[in-house]
Order: C-alpha cells, then sequence, then structure tokens
C-alpha cells in the first residue's frame, strides 16, 4: 500500500504532462464567441452615424429579408482591410448595416469615404452598449441575421476573401 | 523576464488601438451612493476583460473594460443585483466573462479542489500519526 | 567577433555537462567497496569540470550583455530587442528581456550554481556530492541544447539594420532590469535542491547530513524567490495604475508556486535535520519545488496559457521545453517512485510537538499550492473538453484565503512548540498572550466597516508578530543562534505583510472623477488640486504630465505628477503612477484620458498601510538572509 502510494506523484504529471502535450499539439480556438447564436436580436434604437444615412433598430431586421449585420470602428485597422470584402459582398446582393463602436461622425464620413461605403444604415454604439448587448467582444465581427430577426452566425475578425463565399452560403441559409 | 513580458504585452495593445470618443463617464466615475458603488466595483473585479490577456475590467485600461464597467455601473445604479447583471453578461459571452466559474457540471471539480486536498492531506498526517505513536 | 566567443563558449559549456555526466554515471556505475585508482580519479574530476562548465555559461552570459551593451545590431537578438537610443541601463536590461537571453540567463545561473556546489559543498559523501553534480549536469545538457539548437542568441543578422526596435517601454524601469535575474536565482537556485534529492535517490544516502547539506542552498534560492516576488508585486503595483499589487494571474502564480513548495521545504528540511524525519516527503518537495519552476516556465513559453492577442509563441520552443520537463520531472518522479521505498523510514514522531507544527505547516502549505496549480491549469482542462471557463481572483481568495489564515495561526503557535513532545496546557500558558492581542483587536475593529477576511487578516496579523517574538524571550540577544532570529524576523515579516494586504483591501479610499484645472477634490485626509496638464520630454518618451497640488489636513502643500507617457521605439502608450509616501500609508495618483470637455479623468487612492506589504516580503528575505549566514557559519565552525 506504501509503495504504491509512491506511484502517485508520477501518476499526476504524467496526466498534466499529457494535458500540455495535448494543448500544445491543438490550434486552440480561443475566441469567445457571442451566445446568442439562433436567438432573436437584443432590442436597440441607435442613432444615426453618419448625417447622410439612417440609424439602426432592431426592427429592421424583421423584414423577412436576411441582413449582415457589421460591427465596427473607423479607428479600427483590420476594420479598413475588411472593407474591399465587405464591398464584394454588397455587389453579390448581401444588404449590409452597421454599428460604429465609439466614434463621431466626421470619423465615420471619412473612413466611408477613405474606403468605401457598403452600408445601408449605420447606427451609432457610442458607449458599446449595443455591442456588449450582442455578445460582441472586439472589431471587427459580422453577424448574419435571418429574416426573422434571430442572429443566425457570428464571423469574429476582419472578413478575407475567402470569408466571402461563406458568409454569402450563411446569408442563403438565414432566408 | 517571464513575470512581466505578458503583462507588458497586454497593456501595449489597447494603446495602439485607441478609440475616437473618451470612455463613457460612469467608466471612471464613481456611483453617488457609496454603498452601490462598493458592490458595482466588487463586481467589476471579478468580470473579465474580453479583450485583454487576463485582467478584470476594474483595473484594465482597454476601451471595452471601460464601457463594461459603465454598464455595471449603470444597471447597478439602476437598481440591479450584481448578480442579475453577471448573469446578464454570461448569457452573453459564456462562463468565460466571470472569474469567479459559476457552479456548473464543468466547474465542480475546481470548486471541489480545496476540501479535495485537505481531505487528502490530513489523511496522510494522520494515518502518519497513527503509526507513529504505535 | 564577441558573439562567435559566445557561442563558443556556449558550446564548449554544452560539452563540460556532457563530460561531467558521462564521467559522473561510469564512476557511479563502480559498485565495489574498495574502487580502483580509476574510478576513485573520475570521481575526484567531475568537481573541476563542473566549475569549468560554470566558468564558460558565465562567459558565454557575459559576451551577450557586451553586445548589448554596444547595441550590436549585427546580432538579431540585439536589433530586435534593443534600441541605441536607450539609457545603458535599459541596455543591458534588454540581454534578460527576450526569450533567448533569459534562457541564456536561466542555463548559467544553473551553471554556476553547479560550480558553486562543486566548489563549497563539503557535507555530503563523495558519491551523492557527484550524483548531484550529475543530476545538476544532466539539466544543464537540455536547457543548452535547447540553446543552442531552438534558440541561439548569438545568430547575426545580415544585412545590418539601422537601428533596433526597441525594448518594451514597460520594462524599462529601474526595479525592473533586476528583477528577472533576481527571480531566476530562485527559480534555478531550486535545481539544487532537485540535483540534491536525485543524487540522494541514487545513493539511497537520505538523512541529517543530507538535510544539513541542502538547507542554505535551499534557503539561499528561497531568499531570492521571496525578493523577486516582492519586487515584482511592487512593479505591478505602481507600473500598471490601478492600486492593485497581486492579480492571480497565471504568470504570477508561476512565480508564487515555486516559493510555496520552497517554503514547504525549508520547514520539513529542519524536521529531516532535527529529527531525522519525514524522509520520503523532503525528497518529494525537492522535486515538486524545481517542477513549480519548471512548469512556469513551460507554461509562460509555450503560451498555452496566453491568449490569441498574446505575441507569437514559437510552438517549437514549447514542445522543446514540455520534452524537457517530461524528461527531468517525469524521471525524477519515477526514481522517486522506484528508490525511495528503499530509503530507510525515518524517525516518528508525537502529534503536539514542533515537529507535529512543522507537518501541520507543510500539508497546509501544500494544500494552498495545489489549489494555485489546479486554479491555474483548470481552464486548460476546461478547454480540453471544449469549455470556456475563467479562474481568477475570487477562486483564489475564497479557496486559499481561509487555508492560508490557518497557516497563520499555526504559525504563530508552532515555534512556541517544544521538539519532539509538548504538554497542551503548558501550550495553552505560552500562546494566552498572542491570542489574547488578536481578540482585542478583532473586537476593536468589529466597529469599523472592515470586511471579514480583511478583519480576520488583522487580528491575526497582530497576534502572530508578538507570538513571533516570544521565541526570543528569556534568550540573550547575543546568545540566541542566527537561524532563531532569522525564523523570528522572518515570521514576523509575515505578520508586517499580512497587515499591510488586510488594511490595504479594508481601508483603501478611492475618488474617481473627471476633474476641470482648479477643481479640488478629496480622498482620505487629502484635498487634491488639479492645477492643469503640461508636456514633458524624457531620454526615450514624451509625456502629458498631470499637475497636482495636494494638502494632508491643512499642511504643508506638496506636488504629485502622474504622467501619461508615450514612447517610440517600439509606439506604446504607459501611465505613470504618482505616489507620495507616508508612514501611514502611499497616497496614489493616475493621470486619465482628456473626456474631450476640458476635463481630465483622475483615479486617486489612499491606501493605509500598503507599504507593509512590501515591507514585510522585505523583513522575510532577511530573515533568510540571517539564517543563512547562520548556517553558513556554524558549518564552517565545523
Amino acid at each position: 500500500m506504501k509503495r504504491r502510494l509512491f506511484w502517485v506523484p508520477l501518476a499526476a504529471f504524467v496526466a498534466v504532462a499529457g494535458l500540455f502535450a495535448w494543448m500544445l499539439s491543438q490550434e486552440p480556438d480561443r475566441q469567445v464567441r457571442s451566445r446568442l447564436i439562433g436567438q432573436p436580436l437584443p432590442a436597440f434604437t441607435l442613432a444615426p452615424a453618419v448625417p447622410t444615412k439612417p440609424g439602426l433598430t432592431t426592427a429592421a431586421f424583421r423584414t423577412g429579408q436576411p441582413r449582415l449585420l457589421n460591427v465596427f470602428g473607423s479607428w479600427c485597422v483590420p476594420c479598413a482591410a475588411e472593407a474591399p470584402q465587405l464591398a464584394k459582398l454588397a455587389r453579390a446582393g448581401a444588404k449590409i448595416d452597421a454599428i460604429a463602436i465609439r466614434d463621431t461622425p466626421d470619423k465615420v464620413a471619412a473612413f466611408l469615404s477613405d474606403y468605401g461605403d457598403p452600408y445601408a444604415a449605420i447606427g451609432d454604439d457610442r458607449n458599446s452598449s449595443v455591442q456588449l448587448a450582442l455578445g460582441s467582444s472586439g472589431v471587427p465581427e459580422t453577424f448574419v441575421i435571418d429574416g426573422q430577426g434571430r442572429i443566425a452566425h457570428q464571423h469574429i475578425g476582419a472578413i478575407r476573401d475567402e470569408d466571402v463565399p461563406i458568409l454569402l452560403a450563411r446569408l442563403k441559409a438565414a432566408r | 523576464m517571464r513575470l512581466l513580458l505578458p503583462f507588458a504585452l497586454l497593456l501595449a495593445g489597447p494603446a495602439s488601438a485607441q478609440s475616437n470618443v473618451p470612455p463613457p463617464a460612469l467608466a471612471d466615475t464613481q456611483l453617488p451612493d457609496p454603498a452601490q458603488e462598493r458592490s458595482a466595483k466588487a463586481l467589476m473585479e471579478t468580470l473579465r476583460c474580453l479583450v485583454c490577456q487576463s485582467q478584470s475590467i476594474a483595473d484594465s485600461d482597454a476601451d471595452m473594460a471601460a464601457d463594461m464597467r459603465a454598464l455595471v455601473r449603470q444597471r447597478i445604479a439602476a437598481g440591479e443585483r450584481p448578480d442579475q447583471v453577471r448573469d446578464w453578461l454570461i448569457q452573453r459571452y459564456g462562463d468565460y466573462v466571470s472569474y469567479d466559474p459559476p457552479f456548473s457540471p464543468a466547474s465542480i471539480l475546481l470548486w471541489a479542489t480545496p476540501l479535495l486536498l485537505l481531505g487528502i492531506g490530513i489523511v496522510l498526517a494522520r494515518r502518519s500519526l497513527k503509526r507513529r505513536r504505535r | 567577433m564577441i558573439a562567435e566567443a559566445g557561442l563558443a563558449a556556449l558550446w564548449l559549456a554544452a560539452a563540460m555537462a556532457l563530460l561531467q555526466l558521462a564521467m559522473a554515471a561510469i564512476a557511479l556505475s563502480s559498485r565495489a567497496t574498495e574502487p580502483p585508482q580509476i574510478v576513485r580519479d573520475l570521481l575526484a574530476a567531475v568537481r573541476p569540470v563542473a566549475v569549468a562548465q560554470g566558468l564558460l555559461a558565465l562567459g558565454a552570459f557575459a559576451a551577450l550583455v557586451a553586445l548589448f551593451a554596444r547595441t550590436d545590431l549585427s546580432v538579431l537578438l540585439v536589433a530586435e530587442n534593443s534600441h541605441s537610443a536607450k539609457p545603458m541601463l535599459y541596455k543591458v536590461a534588454a540581454t534578460w528581456g527576450n526569450h533567448e537571453g533569459s534562457m541564456l540567463l536561466w542555463v548559467t545561473v544553473l551553471a554556476v550554481a553547479g560550480g558553486a556546489i562543486a566548489l563549497f559543498e563539503r557535507l555530503l559523501a563523495t558519491r551523492t556530492h557527484v550524483a548531484t553534480l550529475a543530476a545538476q549536469a544532466a539539466i544543464a545538457a537540455g536547457f543548452y541544447a535547447f540553446l543552442l539548437f531552438a534558440s541561439n542568441p548569438f545568430a547575426r543578422l545580415s544585412p545590418t539594420p539601422l537601428d533596433g526596435l526597441g525594448l518594451n517601454p514597460l520594462l524599462q524601469d529601474p526595479g525592473l532590469a533586476f528583477h528577472p535575474p533576481t527571480l531566476y536565482l530562485g527559480y534555478v537556485g531550486l535545481s539544487v535542491a532537485f540535483s540534491f534529492a536525485v543524487g540522494a535517490l541514487v545513493t539511497r544516502d537520505v538523512g541529517r547530513d543530507f538535510a544539513r547539506a541542502m538547507r542554505p542552498w535551499v534557503l539561499g534560492a528561497w531568499i531570492f524567490l521571496t525578493i523577486g516576488i516582492t519586487a515584482g508585486s511592487y512593479w505591478a503595483y505602481y507600473e500598471l495604475g490601478w492600486g492593485g499589487w497581486w492579480f492571480w494571474d497565471p504568470v504570477e502564480n508561476a512565480s508564487l508556486m515555486p516559493w510555496l513548495a520552497a517554503t514547504a521545504l525549508l520547514h520539513s528540511v529542519t524536521v529531516l535535520a532535527t529529527r531525522d524525519g519525514l524522509r520520503a516527503w523532503t525528497i518529494m518537495l525537492s522535486v515538486v519545488a524545481f517542477s513549480m519552476s519548471m512548469v512556469g516556465t513551460f507554461l509562460v513559453r509555450s503560451g498555452i496559457l496566453t491568449s490569441v492577442h498574446a505575441f507569437a509563441v514559437d510552438p517549437t520552443r514549447g514542445s522543446f521545453i514540455l520534452a524537457l520537463l517530461i524528461l527531468y520531472i517525469g524521471g525524477a518522479l519515477a526514481l522517486f517512485a522506484f528508490r525511495v521505498g528503499t530509503v530507510r523510514q525515518g524517525a516518528l514522531f508525537e502529534p503536539v510537538s514542533r515537529e507535529g507544527g512543522l507537518v501541520l505547516n507543510n500539508l497546509l502549505l501544500s494544500v494552498i499550492l495545489g489549489i494555485v496549480l489546479i486554479g491555474t491549469l483548470y481552464p486548460l482542462l476546461a478547454e480540453a473538453f471544449g469549455v470556456q471557463l475563467s479562474v481568477g481572483p475570487p477562486f483564489f481568495n475564497r479557496a486559499a484565503g481561509p487555508i492560508a489564515l490557518l497557516l497563520v495561526a499555526g504559525m504563530a503557535v508552532g515555534p512556541l512548540l517544544r521538539w519532539r513532545r509538548d504538554r497542551g496546557r503548558a501550550v495553552a500558558r505560552r500562546i494566552a498572550m498572542p491570542a489574547a492581542v488578536t481578540l482585542i483587536v478583532f473586537i476593536a475593529l468589529l466597529f469599523t466597516d472592515a470586511g471579514l477576511m480583511p478583519l480576520l487578516g488583522l487580528s491575526l496579523a497582530a497576534g502572530l508578530a508578538v507570538a513571533s517574538i516570544l521565541p526570543l524571550v528569556g534568550r540573550s540577544p547575543w546568545r540566541t543562534p542566527m537561524p532563531i532570529w532569522g525564523m523570528v524576523v522572518a515570521h514576523l515579516g509575515i505578520a508586517v505583510s499580512l497587515a499591510g494586504m488586510a488594511s490595504d483591501s479594508a481601508f483603501t479610499a478611492e475618488r474617481l472623477v473627471a476633474a476641470r484645472p482648479g477643481e479640488i477634490n478629496r480622498v482620505g485626509p487629502f484635498a487634491i488640486r488639479f492645477e492643469g496638464i503640461k508636456p514633458v520630454v524624457g531620454d526615450n518618451w514624451s509625456a502629458i504630465q498631470g499637475r497636482l497640488i495636494v494638502t494632508r489636513d491643512g499642511g504643508q502643500p506638496f506636488l504629485l505628477r502622474p504622467e501619461q507617457r508615450f514612447f517610440a521605439n517600439p509606439p506604446t502608450e504607459t501611465s505613470e503612477a504618482a505616489l507620495a509616501t507616508f508612514w501611514d500609508g502611499q497616497l496614489y495618483a493616475v493621470l486619465g484620458r482628456d473626456d474631450h470637455g476640458g476635463r481630465r479623468q483622475l483615479r486617486l487612492w489612499w491606501k493605509p498601510f500598503v507599504t507593509l506589504i512590501w515591507a514585510g516580503g522585505g523583513l522575510i528575505a532577511l530573515g533568510g538572509f540571517v539564517s543563512l549566514i547562520g548556517r553558513v557559519r556554524r558549518r564552517r565552525a565545523r
């Protein structure tokens, strides 16, 4: 009995080392995903982020048509990087709305004129309250919202070229 | 340098992506009611900043942490209990957002750890004492 | 040239380590009672080889320091981590401010410690001594391989860049420059305990002499760990700008775990040295202590604990360290399992006795260590099962806090117990005064708004402070042995530190405001007038400086200047807190952002007696130092 006890430390160590080895072999997905996928969009009303475009409310997503909801900030570099892909999505027929996080009208307007404007409406989320309500943990993020106003999919990080067909397929599926 | 590098890197992050507006007032202003402020502060210390490496929102310079502090103060000031605010965030971000792991099948082993270890330790020590007394 | 010389020294040191290991292995494999001359020669030759290895590693490290001091940009490591426009102190500190350099420092400490064992250790039997040096060489060989094959610090860069990328500004702080080497001396110093244990297992020679031989080395490593953790905590306190001094961050835990294990080891080794008990347990702790150093290194270096937002971590490095971890720790634990059963049973003892108290100390410290370890690893374990969760301060405080307080209570009683056997009633009489002090403080503080844990912390700290001095009562201060003095000072340090922690959490006053110039705000006994901001320029940074005129209770006004600093290489923004230290606490001021409406965010804290936390840490280390001097002198006298 006593002898067997002396093997316990080695056994515990092997378990821990195994865990370490397994973690090293993995490419862990550490993104914090929204838990609201499959649930209705939280209710919100946002004022326009730029004077030339309408603001955004939950009602806009209950039109029977799936839409993309892009969470961005004019101060965020990856957001500028994904602009061409958003434009591509818009050309392919996707309807895109946006929420501008911690931003000012002049900066948003400058961003749109620099990088293009694929958006139908942009809501001004100055204190991230809608971002937090969505369970979004950074910018840029893009949500696919189905025709009934439910969150169908969350894309975290900048949209790369290879993500465009995926998002279009998600949009189609959310119809 | 191992004690420091991760700290250093997580702090360097937010500075490079400074947003265009200052944090909301409630991010860094106390609530007028000291009791409410105390419970808001205590809650903030147990909520994890989502864009930092490992800091609570109570001691992070990140913009998002500031927005979350404002959200906590706002909701506490509106009369919500700290648990309700935490649950609201967990609904959106999962248990990850809480540094205080909620009881669940996944965390049961963690919470049992102290008692388990203490139990094993006492048994080991007592058994050896009995044997020694003989 | 310097780089090539450094690399050559590193290769030679590696060769010496292999030679040392091979010679020791051959010599020890002879079991003859009358070994032939060649075996005796081999045994004798291991020592000089160990010294040579230490000197060569030191040479390689000196070469790297020289390259950084000269900012030799043709060396990749220098170009990536330093910059010519930087004060000399930080050029030198940049040597260990990166992966390769810090690993070289790591192996240098390992090799120098090995050389020191070879030169100064006289208590051990020859065979055990050689086995210890063999174990030390085996660890070093692995780390040399790691450096030479996966993290060469001397790699050249062609073409030579115009300037370097710079050192992270947060690391450009005088206190910080010497923090990593201190911590490393502690981490790697524990390798000595590990090698002693392995050596003793190889020769089955575990006893009082072994414990006496090991004790000063453990004490030395423990002192450095204590200083390193204390300094790191103070750095986090003033540099991170939120007034916190311990965050239960995995990286902090990585430094706390070896300390907990080493503290337990220090106490169990005393039982082994005095009463020849706890043999297997002491061997186990020696292995565990260094394991914690290596696990910590692995966790931090492999990046498995840090998030995707962290810097890119080289996965081969992680695999390499994991391989070393499995080889050494797994090997030592297997050796333990095979051999420790054949180590003679140690002495037996009574529950109410000094050794009984030390068993309790080891039990509680080990439980705390287990809690910290499992709390740190649990998110990884959960991740393996596809669950995301976070374990942070609320868990650690709730799980480890009560046990730590129990430990403090035990710490007050333990040193008042007699060795071998004591009587309950006599013990009760001895602890009557500290117990009364604890109770009085507890009742007095019931009328403040301190929470339960700080309340218990403060009253137990008071009781411990009294109890820790009692071992001196009735002794002549001149004739009291130094180790007793050391224990008294270290335990008093725990009381002081605990008082600081409890006071900070119970009585801190906070004021968060957006202030206009001219506005006066109050926090604690202070009135603080915000004068406005002005730009200032430093060596390699510029800053916005806030100017605060502070008066305490209407006394003499003084100026506080918190800053927001901007560094160019690499571009980073940091906030520099301004601190005003008083005998009874610290005023802590941070300058925040502009609110775009003519106001500045200010964060102000009055933290009564917070400085006791680090003063206590200093006392703990001082106690260790006094004890170390006593042990070394006593050995010399023999």
